[in-house]
């Protein structure tokens, strides 16, 4: 019984969308299942763990609490997007401190973290910490993943 | 040597491994990635075992059609058990295959070896692989016939602290349950009674029927479940059904956890008794620590996948125990269990027994209504909340009985508790669905944890010191309108907070340093190793300290009695609220595998430990637990965490100890400790609130 959708065209990891979906759908479930991009996580779907993190036109924000029709033509970067730069700053410094236990939370991590050190590179780990305070571990990797995002900020403050 | 438990049901080589076409190897283990690294840690034993690169061997993880059973994946027991297994399988096969290599070439097989997957002849590289000769192989071979593990002089140290296998797909790929697709797939979401004691009342499923994306409603006595088009439309009608149903609750009157837990008058079960603990003289010491519920908090709920064929059922799922799901399956389904296939795939954490095997079931019910077709069914946080069991509630009482030269001559620990293990079995299924059904199974009393097996909730209560005659006594509280079960450590967190607290509370009486307390009462050497390195590392900061509001505690336990050993040392700050501003910690699990990977799950360990002894208590109001969302239920965050230093003495020569649940108990004595150094009391009755701190104190007065 959905709506008739007009299609919505966005930007995702550099790559042009048309979707036809309702657009009151959260951006979360639009890239899950009907894109399949499953990077981003489904934690709470009520924006109080921070799992679904993505970047859109430079912010972060959680995709559980942001429609598709929000969107529309925005540019949206997911985990995915990373792979294609493997030698990325925050991805080799997660892997050096061997940063996360099941994993589950990184992602979004991951992205408030890019979305933080594209703007400030420099952050201080306090600064750091306050920023990720919208994202949750259970597994308890805080300390390591602290660690690796503040090294990644001296990289990218370098241009590296 | 003696063979390890899992290969007395396991003998044979093809019970642990298989070739490919592609002479691919592919070992299997009963053993689950539960996010603690462990397929990484079990991969470098096979490695190393076999003098092969890690990258050259599959590991699949359990699954009923194809991996040995070993049973739950817990308690830490998944190296010193299930590593030590696959030593022997890989020993086994390198075995034959040297020896196979050794008819083929002429070469006596002493002088032959196998190196990053080459074979050598005396120390030289020779044309053949050790893959050359898998055709060969008679899989039918048992184990211990052939098997001659390396003595751990013999064993490489190059492949320790490999980087896990699985982090670059936790970090940009989709190596979740939670991310199975399958052709045709539809997505389901129940909606549970808010409590495991009530029933739905009243629920109009035509208009649930009619919700947008809704394909189909299924419902079996209270059990209501939603099939829909999309994950997202499952979820709003779920959310739409429980907004507008009616459940009742089958309790009438509210039950008070407190009264009850607390209420020692019933007799108890006397666990351990090695003498009589009144028979000497001096003074009795006392200190009585509780804990709350505490949610096991998974990040990503609980999730599975199953498909009901003709003669078939299909279900993935992040459960501990995948033999033990089916069993219980087969047992409230009533159909025999080589028709269920139960594959495991990883999960978010789940610190225990979560909602993992509830959700499994949910999709069954629900998938029988689409045979042949994939459900996937995701929890709600609001059922997370609502419908795993909880960490269980207790209350331990400890009494020390102190000689007047200063020394311990008697324990005597008396515990109350709420269930610590209700997992699903062949026995009692537990199965949260299983319990409302029209026919329903209803939740059993599942026994304790035995001592043997390291006990439940009298787990640890037993000091890992020598402190003379020791008494352990229990009370098991069952039948409370609360599902509880195994929640990381069970009982030793709770005890060995109330023992290290009372060992702190007479070495302050008496005035004797709290480590120097402990160590005039410890002569194994590894726990005094461990005692005496913390108290070196952290003296020159606890020296530098006297600002107000700061404090420093030790806590420190061998887990199960048995297990690794950890000495936690905490430095707090006790403002408006408590804070840990440091944690340093010292380990020993024997041979570490994985250095690395024995860190990170020391260091979780505690900031867990942290979050549960600072913050976390789950709300109730008699009837259910009543938490929502995240917002009604804080975890420790970012900004809290401590500076962290964790030192690990390593002991390659000694047998590998597990290392997921040494450090909570510690930690949240450390905790206890250092408050009750910044403000003169030790305050017990977790978590540490800042009303805990002030009835603390007035009671004190
Ligand atoms: S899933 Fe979006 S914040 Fe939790
Ligand atoms: S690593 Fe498991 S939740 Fe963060």
């Amino acid at each position: 019984m959905s709506k008739t959708n007009e299609s919505i065209s966005l930007i995702i990891n550099g790559l042009k969308y048309k979707i036809k979906v309702d657009p009151d759908t959260p951006l979360l479930f639009v890239l899950r299942d009907n894109l399949g991009l499953c990077a981003t996580r489904y934690g709470c779907g009520e924006a109080t763990c921070g799992a679904c993190t993505v970047i859109v036109d430079g912010q972060a924000v959680m995709s559980c609490d942001i429609s598709l029709g929000a969107v529309a033509e925005k540019s949206v970067q997911t985990a995915e997007g990373m792979q294609a730069m493997p030698s990325h700053p925050l991805l080799e410094s997660f892997i050096k401190y061997q940063a996360g236990q099941c994993g589950y939370c990184l992602t979004g991590i991951l992205m408030a973290s890019k979305a933080l050190l594209e703007k400030e590179p420099l952050a201080t780990r306090k600064r750091i910490a306050e920023v990720l305070d919208s994202n949750l571990c259970r597994c308890g990797a805080h300390a390591r993943i602290l660690d690796a995002v503040e090294e990644a900020g001296k990289f990218m403050s370098k241009g590296l | 040597m003696i063979p390890p438990p899992p290969l007395a049901d396991a003998p044979h080589l093809k019970n642990w491994l298989q070739v490919s076409e592609d002479k691919e190897l592919i070992f299997f283990t009963g053993r689950v990635e539960l996010g603690q690294g462990n397929t990484t840690a079990l991969l470098m034993m096979i490695a190393d075992e076999l003098d092969v690169l890690p990258s050259s061997i599959i590991l699949e993880t359990a699954r009923t059609d194809l991996t040995p059973n070993e049973g739950i994946t817990a308690g830490s027991m998944s190296i010193t058990i299930g590593g030590q297994a696959l030593r022997w399988v890989a020993s086994a096969l390198k075995m034959q295959l040297l020896e196979i290599a050794s008819k083929r070439l002429r070469i006596h097989a002493k002088n032959l070896s196998i190196y990053e997957g080459h074979i050598f002849n005396k120390g030289k590289k020779t044309e053949c692989s050790f893959t050359d000769f898998f055709d060969g192989l008679d899989l039918t071979n048992k184990i211990v016939d052939d098997a001659k593990p390396k003595t751990f002089g013999e064993r490489r140290k190059c492949f320790r602290d490999i980087n896990r296998i699985d982090l670059e797909s936790q970090l940009f790929g989709a190596p979740f349950i939670h991310d199975l697709k399958f052709d045709g797939m539809l997505y389901g979401a129940p909606v549970h009674p808010p409590s495991a004691h009530s029933h739905l009342a009243d629920l109009d499923l035509e208009i649930l029927k009619g919700r947008p994306g809704v394909i189909k409603v299924v419902r079996d006595g209270s059990f209501v479940g939603i099939i829909a088009s999309t994950s997202y439309y499952a979820k709003k009608a779920a959310s739409w059904a429980r907004n507008n149903g009616k459940w009742e609750s089958n309790i009438k009157e509210p039950f008070n956890l407190f009264e009850n837990i607390k209420n020692l008058d019933t007799k108890p079960e006397t666990v351990i008794e090695s003498s009589d603990v009144n028979k000497n003289s001096g003074t009795w010491f006392e200190i009585t620590a509780s804990r709350p519920f505490i949610y096991h908090g998974s990040i990503g709920p609980a999730t599975a996948v199953a498909k009901v064929g003709n003669d078939k059922i299909t279900i993935y799922t992040h459960s501990q125990g995948v033999f033990q799901l089916r069993q219980a399956i087969a047992k409230v389904l009533n159909t025999a269990e080589e028709k269920i296939c139960v594959i495991h795939k990883p999960g978010s954490g789940c610190y225990g027994h979560n909602g993992a095997d509830d959700v499994a079931f949910d999709a069954v019910l629900m998938a029988k209504s689409i045979p042949g077709k994939f459900l996937k069914v995701v929890w709600s946080r609001f059922d997370e909340f609502h419908s795993s069991p909880m960490g269980a509630s207790m209350v331990t009482k400890s009494r020390a009985l102190l000689s007047s030269d200063d020394r311990l001559v008697a324990f005597d620990v008396e515990l109350n508790s709420t269930p610590h293990t209700n997992r699903p079995s062949a026995n009692f299924p537990n199965l949260l669905a299983a319990g409302y059904l029209a026919n329903p199974i209803s939740p059993s009393r599942t026994p304790d944890v035995p001592v043997a097996r390291g006990g439940g909730a009298d787990r640890n209560a037993i000091p890992s010191y020598e402190v003379g005659g020791v008494r352990v006594r229990k009370r098991i509280i069952y039948d409370t309108p609360y599902r509880t079960s195994a929640l990381r450590s069970l009982g030793a967190y709770c005890n060995v907070v109330a023992n290290e607290a009372l060992l702190d509370t007479i070495a302050k009486q008496i005035e004797v340093e709290p480590i120097a307390f402990r160590l005039d009462h410890t002569t194994d050497p590894r726990s005094r190793d461990i005692l005496e390195r913390l108290d070196y590392e952290t003296k020159k900061d606890r020296a530098t300290t006297n600002e107000e509001g700061i404090g420093w505690g030790i806590g420190f336990a061998r887990y199960k009695g048995l297990g690794g050993y950890c000495a936690v040392m905490v430095r707090v700050h006790v403002g408006e609220n408590v804070s840990v501003t440091d944690a340093i910690s010292v380990s020993d699990v024997g041979e570490a595998v994985s250095p690395d990977g024995v860190k990170n799950q020391v260091e979780g360990g505690i900031i867990q430990s942290i979050s549960w002894t600072l913050k976390e208590c789950v709300p109730v109001d008699g009837f259910s637990a009543t938490a929502e969302s995240w917002t009604d239920y804080p975890i420790l965050k970012f900004s809290e965490i401590p500076i962290m230093r964790t030192i690990l003495i390593d002991r390659p020569e000694e047998k590998p100890l597990g290392a997921g649940e040494i450090s909570q108990g510690p930690t949240g004595a450390a905790i206890v400790n250092a408050v009750a150094d910044a403000i003169g009391c030790h305050v017990t009755n977790l978590p540490i609130t800042r009303d805990a701190i002030i009835s603390t104190i007035n009671a004190e007065d």
